[in-house]
């Protein structure tokens, strides 16, 4: 039977190869906080809590652009949505799990130790039903430090950086890299070139509600097209 | 925007982020996602990552712009082509930065 200590490890040695994506992601979550006029603390402090970087860039963009409190909050719920998805995928692997156990493991989910966890819950191993969330936790904690600490960074560099880099352009540099591998099939790349278009048309919409709006246009094509293709 | 609501924000949104990590692992005897929804969650990264990008680079400055001198809709594209092949946000940031630098630098004369 495999020890505990062996799956942690294994779980931190897992997304180790990941982690040249996840540092300047989160430098440019330090970086960009900075660049829109957020305090040190207020950068750390979304990094610390938020934990997600998608969210993080989207909230800053939208304080850059004086949007209210609850477009902000609509946009930045609306992509982190897909939390909710991972974590019914997780549920059923962590039943036997106190609540203790599964309030920690549900702050450190995210998109890398999701996707690494669940793939090895599907190997179906005997030892693994038992102890698996183990491994989510070393991949969570690895993730989560790594995070922070390249938050730091960044908000450390802005500090330095003299005149205007554009920095606020890396924003959607970042969204670009993560979109490429979810482009999947048809169905996601009209989801997607829905979504876009929807959300520049209406980028001119009251209260910054275009990205919300693209967003619900894309999912609502996908869908249909999704539907199309299995004559469902 | 305020420092107070900025933090009212960033605590919201940490909030309620957790909410949605904790929702099904804590639930899970009573709660289920109908298949309406989890159907049309699969397409959330695609659509709002698309939402996201393409209005930054095709209306930089609030007007839609598909002219050459968008500096953000050239560097962009450059980056959207090495996303595609490298698959790496280390890559394709170096090259979309890079090539904005270099674009104003070439338009204006100046290097910020």
């Amino acid at each position: 039977m495999q020890r505990r200590r062996d799956i942690f490890t294994s779980g931190v040695l897992v997304v180790v190869p990941m982690l040249p994506g996840t540092v300047p992601f989160g430098m440019v979550a330090g970086l960009t906080a900075v660049d829109a006029g957020l305090s040190a603390a207020q950068a750390m402090t979304m990094s610390l809590i938020i934990f997600a970087g998608a969210a993080q860039l989207a909230t800053l963009q939208l304080i850059a652009e004086s949007a209210v409190s609850a477009v902000i909050l609509l946009t930045a719920l609306t992509i982190n949505l897909r939390l909710a998805m991972y974590s019914a995928s997780l549920a059923p692997h962590w039943q036997h799990l106190g609540r203790g156990w599964q309030a920690s493991l549900a702050f450190l989910l995210a998109d890398p130790n999701y996707a690494v966890t669940i793939q090895r819950y599907r190997m179906n191993d005997a030892d693994w039903r038992e102890r698996g969330h183990w491994y989510f936790l070393g991949s969570g904690i690895t993730l989560w430090l790594t995070w922070q600490a390249a938050t730091a960074v960044g908000v450390f560099m802005a500090a330095r950086v003299p005149g205007n880099w554009h920095l606020d352009f890396s924003i959607p540099l970042v969204f670009m890299a993560l979109l490429v591998p979810v482009l999947a099939n048809r169905a996601h790349a009209l989801a997607a070139l829905t979504g876009g278009t929807v959300a520049t048309l209406a980028a001119g919409m009251p209260f910054n509600l275009g990205i919300v709006t693209g967003t619900f246009a894309g999912i609502a094509v996908g869908r249909f097209a999704a539907r199309r293709r299995t004559g469902g | 925007m305020s420092d107070t609501v900025v933090w009212l924000n960033i605590l919201g949104i940490g909030l309620g982020s957790y909410l949605l990590r904790l929702s099904f692992i804590a639930l899970w005897q009573r709660l289920r996602i109908p298949a309406l929804v989890d159907e049309g969650l699969t397409y959330v990264p695609a659509a709002v990552l698309a939402a996201l990008v393409v209005p930054a680079l095709v209306r930089p400055e609030g007007v839609i712009d598909l002219s050459p001198d968008n500096l953000r809709l050239v560097a962009g594209l450059l980056a959207a082509a090495v996303a595609w092949f490298s698959r790496s946000v280390l890559f394709t940031l170096v090259a979309g930065m890079g090539a904005l630098w270099l674009l104003t630098w070439l338009d204006w004369g100046t290097m910020p």
